[in-house]
């Protein structure tokens, strides 16, 4: 009977210690005491996607994934390494699918040119609307 | 049973809108106008025909009909009513069905209600909105058949994503969708004024009202839903550019931009193909939108009922509607003058302006939500995210800002440049007040863009109310109130964003039950955690109390739950709102030493944001309000009086 209790013990508790088996990375839902490192991170962890969610940056994801890319940015800013460092780092690791921002690749500059280009458009649509001054 | 007869009152009405579509085309073009009185009741029978099919549709789902594949797939007979009833749209069937139901609504409406519109213009849009209507019905019964049985049936539902299942869910889906579909309206009524050739100020004055609607409910519908993603998801964020917000913010620019645009052409008879042009492009976005949610071709947080094969279907209804409005247009634009060039300083110009920018902020949208799509297509995988939007649609925004605290003080056809400059005098010192205390303050600490709409929304917020200065407020037209309330909605939701981006402070932290934890001016101490049980969830719950200054204690209780059916783990987040902000109190998870992970944020002047958008469309409440009081004054005078 103790056996059986033993058992049933042991089979009850087989999640909790599979779930710990896998040690959590230590910085990924932990801050870095130094403010300023902190935003740092913080501001690069924005721009960076959770690549097992849809669509969401890592700085908001419960996925395990995002909690191991957190805990990696964290750790080497405070190893002093720069965030655009950091970047181009987990970019050439995961592609460029991996950041937001879309300064990484020659293929997304018309993406900044797009408003100049917009605005240009409106303005010659708008000037034939306007009443020239009368001389 | 219900099944079935859901069924036929789908395809009847699918046969009405067909029906519809042929009596107003011979009635018009094949020189048959008898034809043409029974264009209204059948837009009725139509439109009561798919509300009861969406009404069995909403009965199975609250009986647990398990028959019903859709039942058998998105339900679960443990489900509390509440999430059984609002499941209904959930899933792709559902919401296609409420989306048709919509649009067959608002065409009985327009059929029913409308009166100020020509008789012929009327019966064009009509027909219009009967043409758009059989396709998305054909949609549904050829593609997506929401009434499909199983056999044999089921024992039980797979269940609703437990994200899903919120309060939020009855309130937000409908209200998004009433005005994304509402929108149809403007689009028939665009294709009915061209197929007449009748664009003018009294076509604009009809459209109006239709236009307002949709507005309010589309601005109410984003609002919900924003603040509902903001406290389920957990993390504390309340738009994330993500594809479908995208979608659903595309149609609502489009629409802010026409619902300027139809007031100069009621007011001052210019801008006619523009406004037909935006009428075509809002609408226009809301199939776009439904596309891109629908089709699962972009992924998305919201994503919750895909399917990468009707993709191709919406895509060629997209392409037929689009395209086929577009061809009308460059078609018979001709026809249409635009009227005469205005004078550079004047309301019309501040309103072209509006436009212009509200556009150019659509496009950039448009243009970032799709790229990822494009280069896909070279093989190139990318994503553009918040980075790209807030510093490019940012700025833009904040000018368009700027433009609607100048608008409302300057004169319909002429003014003079100095006047204007006089007029904004107070909201200019103001601002200038504004960024010198806070650059003097938080320099270095907050960004630059937040700062900026810290700076516009002060200032924006003191120019939009001063159209009502030195006016005798109860005799100020209820239209005039809306605009001041919309424009004042404005400044409140910048306020918030930019508050919220530039004081929030962020604490994680793991604890022991007993601990205690300092974030912000906020102390927070752990007392216990204990399980509790709902009706198909078991969570685990901390007791917290929280502290400010020497005030009470509250206490909090964030949950982590975890659903059976689908076997899922939530976050229900524990908020504490006070006048000046809000905080937010996350409980993950227990770590090996026993120490429970903790997120925690206090967010100043946060709720800002919504209260803002309901200000908005209170605003464009008022507006509807007061601009049909006076016919429905006249109506009923004219009643008495017989």
């Amino acid at each position: 009977m103790r056996m059986l209790a033993a058992l049933i013990a042991m089979l009850l508790s087989a999640p909790v210690l599979a779930q710990s088996a896998l040690p959590p990375a230590p910085y990924a839902n932990r801050q870095i005491s130094d403010p300023a490192q902190e935003r740092k991170a913080k501001a690069l962890m924005e721009t960076i996607r959770c690549l097992t969610c849809q669509s969401q940056s890592i700085a908001d994801s419960d996925a395990s994934l995002a909690g191991d890319m957190r805990s990696q940015i964290r750790e080497r800013i405070m190893a002093g390494e720069e965030p655009e460092h950091i970047r181009a780092w987990l970019i050439e690791r995961y592609g460029d699918w991996v950041s937001y921002e879309p300064t990484a690749d020659p293929i997304l500059w018309p993406l900044w040119g797009a408003p100049v280009l917009l605005i240009g458009l409106g303005l010659l649509v708008l000037r034939g609307r306007i009443r020239r001054k009368r001389s | 049973m219900i099944a079935e007869a859901g069924l036929i009152a789908l395809w009847l009405a699918f046969a009405l809108a067909l029906l519809q579509l042929t009596l107003a085309g011979f009635g018009l073009a094949g020189g048959k106008p008898e034809l043409l009185g029974s264009v209204r009741p059948v837009a009725v029978a139509q439109g009561v025909l798919v509300g009861i099919a969406f009404a069995l549709l909403i009965t199975l789902f609250l009986r647990s009909d398990m028959s019903v594949a859709l039942v058998v797939t998105n339900s679960h007979s443990m489900k509390p009513w509440l999430y059984k009833f609002a499941g209904t749209w959930g899933n792709h069937e559902g919401s296609m069905l409420l989306w048709v139901t919509v649009m067959g609504v608002a065409g009985a409406a327009v059929a029913l209600f409308e009166r100020a519109l020509r008789r012929d213009t009327h019966m064009a849009t009509l027909g219009g909105q009967a043409a758009i209507s059989l396709g998305f019905y054909a949609f549904l019964l050829f593609s997506s058949n929401p009434f499909a049985r199983v056999d044999p049936p089921a024992p039980d539902g797979q269940g609703l994503n437990p994200l899903l299942q919120d309060p939020g869910l009855a309130f937000h889906p409908p209200t998004l969708y009433l005005g994304y579909v509402g929108l149809s309206v403007a689009f028939s009524f665009a294709i009915g004024a061209l197929l007449t050739r009748r664009v003018d100020a009294a076509f604009a004055r009809a459209m109006r009202p239709w236009v307002l609607a949709a507005w309010v409910l589309l601005t109410l519908g984003i609002t919900a839903g924003s603040y509902w993603a903001y406290y389920e998801l957990g993390w504390g964020g309340w738009w994330f550019w993500d594809p479908v917000e995208n979608a659903s913010l595309m149609p609502w620019l489009a629409a802010t931009a026409l619902l300027h645009s139809v007031t100069v052409l009621a007011t001052r008879d210019a801008l006619r193909a523009w406004t037909v042009m935006l009428a075509v492009i809002a609408f226009s976005m809301s199939m776009v939108g439904t596309f891109l949610v629908r089709s699962g071709i972009l992924t998305s947080v919201h994503a919750f009922a895909v399917d990468p094969e009707r993709g191709t279907f919406i895509l060629v209804l997209l392409g037929f509607y689009i395209g086929g409005a577009l061809a009308l247009f460059g078609w018979r634009v001709g026809a249409v003058r635009e009227g005469a060039p205005f004078e550079l300083v004047s309301r019309e110009t501040m309103l072209v302006v509006n436009n212009l920018l509200l556009s150019v902020i659509l496009g950039l949208v448009l243009i970032g939500t799709l790229y990822p799509l494009m280069t896909e297509a070279f093989g190139h995988k990318v994503s553009v995210g918040a980075p790209y939007f807030d510093r490019i649609a940012g700025p833009v925004a904040l000018i368009l800002m700027l433009v609607m605290a100048a608008g409302p003080l300057t004169r319909w056809r002429r003014d003079k440049l100095g006047l204007v400059a006089r007029r904004l005098l107070v909201p200019g010192a103001i601002a200038l007040l504004v960024a010198v205390v806070l650059a003097t303050v938080a320099w270095g600490r907050i960004g630059v863009l937040p700062l900026l709409g810290l700076t516009v929304a002060l200032s924006v917020g003191a120019a939009s109310v001063a159209p009502l200065w030195k006016r005798n407020l109860r005799r100020t037209p209820l239209f005039t109130w809306g605009m001041v309330i919309a424009h004042l909605g404005c400044a409140v939701s910048l306020a918030g964003m930019a508050c919220d981006s530039a004081f929030t402070v962020e604490k994680l932290a793991a604890v022991r039950v007993g601990d205690t934890v300092q974030a912000g001016d906020w102390k927070l101490r752990l007392l216990q955690i204990s399980p509790i049980a709902g009706d198909n969830w078991t969570a685990l719950q901390a007791d917290m109390e929280a502290v400010r200054g020497g005030g009470r204690a509250v206490t909090l209780h964030p949950q982590s739950r975890f659903f059976a059916s689908p076997a899922t783990a939530t976050t229900e987040a524990a908020l504490l709102t006070r006048w000046n902000g809000q905080l937010y109190v996350v409980l993950g998870q227990e770590a090996e030493d026993g120490r429970w992970q903790l997120r925690i944020w206090w967010k100043p002047f946060v709720t800002l944001i919504w209260l803002g958008g309901v200000m908005i469309a209170l605003g464009g409440a008022l507006a509807l309000v007061g601009r049909e009081r006076r016919g429905w004054l006249l109506k009923w005078r004219g009643r008495a009086l017989a």
